[in-house]
């Protein structure tokens, strides 16, 4: 009657709207430490309402261990409402900032590589560009791998944003 | 326009009106106004402890005992650093706490001030919540939300960090009746659909158990558990957390479960085909190896924490809920439903059980020239009629406090099951005999434990507590041994207590009575005499058989049913 420990692990996107006071990332942060739970990446800002924050976590685990990672974040007294995105029609963006080597030839070769991704070059100097470029994870995994690796000097990103589709909302 | 009164004289007026009579704690340069205001009046009653851990596991006793919030007052720094092992201690078990601590004041925070620590930070991980006061405006609020989220839902320890200039500032004063706080709505109520489903599953049950935990104690639902079970003709195991919330003479009661539970209790766990787990939490030391555990059963688990629900152990019904509530709408059902209590005599089910129950596993040898540690215990639950507050440390005596001293009362057994902390017997009988200054108040501890906390002592002369020490001395850490014994080809490395002192003697000198028992045919009488004396702390040092085992026991990594047995017991040794 033991819980599975060989389920299959899968990443979640969990959307948490929480009490915008000091100490609250940390709760959450050291919930995930102490029970020994991954984060993938972890992004949080106020909330049009200032005594709310939204947090956007990206975690894995088997269906249980996601489970519990609900339960417990719902346990913390400063957490107001979360939502697992996974499996709920949704979507999800990440921000990256690229900075790039872009001297002779590889000016062009870059900016096209841009336009595919349909990102834009927010800082140009004589020997760099900065790309700003938007959308899920995987386009930004998919931009790093098809530049030159010799070029890329400085890659950022902000991790995760996720939100319901539809007129489903997460509000406090 | 109501008066404006400074931060300390606020706090202790919060105090005064939620209710708080004993304040646990320590005095030091971050609470020096607040000791000033505890000074000025009566309402409030401050307990000087000799340590601040002492401190937390006082009003940890005093809270088991009486059900209140125990309340805790020290310093910055070290004196908030001291209080983490009672933190803890309580937030393993969902004891109610608040734990007051001094801060230096706001414009030194993060400067390394002196005995500055982060009490936030060190504390977060063992608290249910914690909160810093940077306003003297937020001070009232703060601590009525204290109390609120310690004491409601699944309880717990809560620390509020008070800076020192916020105990300096002025504020009016208003205490609020309530507090809403939209992040925390704790579930009251189980869902009525998902009872129903658990009585169909409990009525269709050939093989049923009931395991109940410390949940029931803190739901305060022991008569409709004690009714439950009266109901169905069901029987029933109670963890170390959960005795005496039914009553363990009961017939219906087959004893603890887990490690160092009873042969029939383990055994009825493994072979049931409906578990009926009720504010129990599945921990480790119950459960065993989990690929055999409860290999048969449908499993229902009633918790009013959620969290608590399929963490270690896949349900088919689970519930969530305050015990009490949930229970009474069990039994409102099982009225109705027209179920006829189980014969004990003749019900196949019963008659498994008392064939495992004719082992007799907790029989011990009762001709031995030395003292029985087991016999000890049977004696004091004589000498006391079976009516004291236990309280207990950690280790061998703590089982066999639990497996020879039957409780039939809730809030009568207190030990720290969760945390093990050993130190916690002696300032936890002084809160619950600060709350019943007349009840018989127990400590069972061994001579390792006892002298984690042994400066209480003097606290305990200074309030007049009448506490009795059952000091069980076999000169070992006897669990250590027995794991060295059983684990380690005795290699009992570091287990003995060597350079033990005077137990009599260090009794006397702080003040108390002394005693030493050496011969079993004194112990009887020792304890009579001892407990006749109302009115004065008794140290009995008892010089037990330092061989003695705890049985039955499940070795880590085992599972609920194969567990060894006393040397002789039965003809089954392993099942």
């Amino acid at each position: 009657m033991q819980l599975d420990a060989q389920a299959p692990v899968k990443s979640h996107t969990i959307s948490i709207l929480l009490e915008n006071e000091a100490g609250a990332l940390c709760r959450v942060a050291n919930m995930f430490s102490a029970r020994a739970y991954n984060i993938e990446s972890l992004t949080v800002a106020p909330t049009e309402d200032p005594s709310v924050s939204r947090m956007t976590v990206v975690t894995s685990g088997s269906e249980q261990i996601v489970e519990q990672i609900s339960k417990q974040l719902n346990k913390l007294i400063d957490v107001i409402r979360m939502v697992d995105l996974e499996g709920e029609p949704h979507i999800e963006r990440e921000l990256m900032l690229v900075k790039v080597a872009a001297k002779g030839e590889d000016r062009d070769e870059i900016t096209r590589l841009c336009e595919i991704f349909r990102g834009r070059i927010v800082d140009v100097t004589d020997a760099s560009f900065i790309i700003e470029l938007t959308g899920e994870s995987s386009k930004l995994d998919a931009f790093v791998e098809a530049m030159d690796d010799r070029l890329v000097i400085e890659v950022v990103r902000s991790g995760v944003l996720g939100i319901l589709r539809g007129q489903r909302a997460l509000r406090a | 326009m109501a008066e404006r009164i400074r931060g300390a004289e606020i706090f202790v007026r919060a105090l005064a009106d939620e209710g708080v009579e004993h304040v646990f704690g320590y005095p030091g340069g971050a609470v020096l106004h607040i000791y000033d205001e505890l000074f000025k009046q009566d309402r409030v009653k401050h307990i000087l402890v000799r340590h601040e851990q002492g401190a937390t596991h006082a009003a940890d006793g005093y809270s088991r005992a009486t059900g209140k919030p125990g309340v805790v007052l020290v310093t910055s720094g070290p004196g908030a650093t001291n209080t983490v092992t009672g933190i803890a201690t309580a937030y393993l078990d969902s004891i109610p706490l608040v734990v007051f601590t001094g801060q230096v004041p706001t414009d030194l925070i993060g400067n390394d001030a002196f005995q500055e620590v982060d009490c936030i930070g060190i504390t977060r991980p063992c608290v249910k919540h914690n909160f810093l006061v940077e306003r003297v405006e937020d001070l009232a609020e703060t601590i009525k939300k204290a109390f609120y989220v310690a004491t409601t839902g699944r309880p717990g320890p809560v620390v509020v960090d008070i800076p020192k200039d916020v105990t300096a500032a002025e504020t009016e004063y208003h205490y609020p009746e309530k507090v809403e706080m939209r992040s925390y709505r704790p579930t009251v109520r189980g869902h009525s659909g998902q009872i129903k489903r658990a009585i169909d599953l409990i009525l269709g049950a050939k093989k049923p158990m009931v395991y109940t935990g410390g949940g029931v104690v803190l739901g305060n639902a022991a008569s409709e558990l004690t009714q439950f079970v009266h109901l169905l003709g069901y029987p029933i195991t109670q963890t170390l957390m959960g005795l005496g919330a039914f009553p363990c003479t009961d017939p219906h009661f087959i004893g603890m479960l887990g490690m160092h539970g009873t042969y029939e209790a383990n055994m009825g766990m493994h072979e049931c085909d409906v578990l009926i787990a009720i504010g129990a939490r599945f921990d480790d030391r119950v459960t065993g190896d989990l690929k055999s555990f409860c290999p048969y059963a449908k499993i229902i688990h009633v918790d009013v924490d959620p969290a608590s629900i399929a963490k270690n152990v896949k349900v088919d019904v689970p519930i969530v809920g305050d015990v009490l509530n949930v229970l009474s709408e069990m039994n409102q059902h099982l009225q109705t439903s027209g179920h006829r209590p189980l014969d004990r005599e003749n019900h196949p089910w019963w008659k498994q059980i008392k064939d495992w129950q004719s082992i007799d596993c907790l029989r011990y040898d009762k001709t031995s020239d030395r003292i029985k540690p087991q016999a000890v215990i049977e004696s004091v639950y004589r000498a006391t009629k079976g009516d004291a507050y236990v309280t207990s440390d950690v280790g061998q005596h703590q089982m066999w406090a639990a497996q020879y001293y039957p409780f039939d009362k809730p809030r009568r057994w207190i030990n720290s099951g969760g945390l093990g902390t050993m130190g916690f017997g002696l300032p936890a009988a002084m809160g619950v005999q600060l709350a019943y200054p007349d009840a018989d108040v127990a400590c069972i501890t061994g001579e390792a434990s006892f002298v984690m906390c042994i400066q209480e002592l003097s606290t305990c002369l200074q309030y007049n507590l009448p506490i009795k020490v059952i000091n069980l001395n076999n000169r070992y850490m006897g669990m250590v041994r027995q794991w060295q014994e059983f684990f380690y080809d005795r290699r009992y490395s570091h287990s003995y207590m060597d350079a033990l002192p005077d137990f009599v003697a260090l009794a006397e000198a702080w003040g108390h009575v002394g005693m030493r028992i050496e011969n079993p045919a004194d112990v009887d009488d020792a304890l009579k005499e001892a407990f006749a004396m109302r009115d004065r702390l008794v140290l009995m040092d008892f010089i037990t058989d330092q061989t003695e085992n705890v049985y039955p026991m499940v070795a880590a990594g085992k599972g609920q049913h194969e567990m060894h047995l006393a040397p002789g017991t039965g003809e089954r040794e392993l099942a």
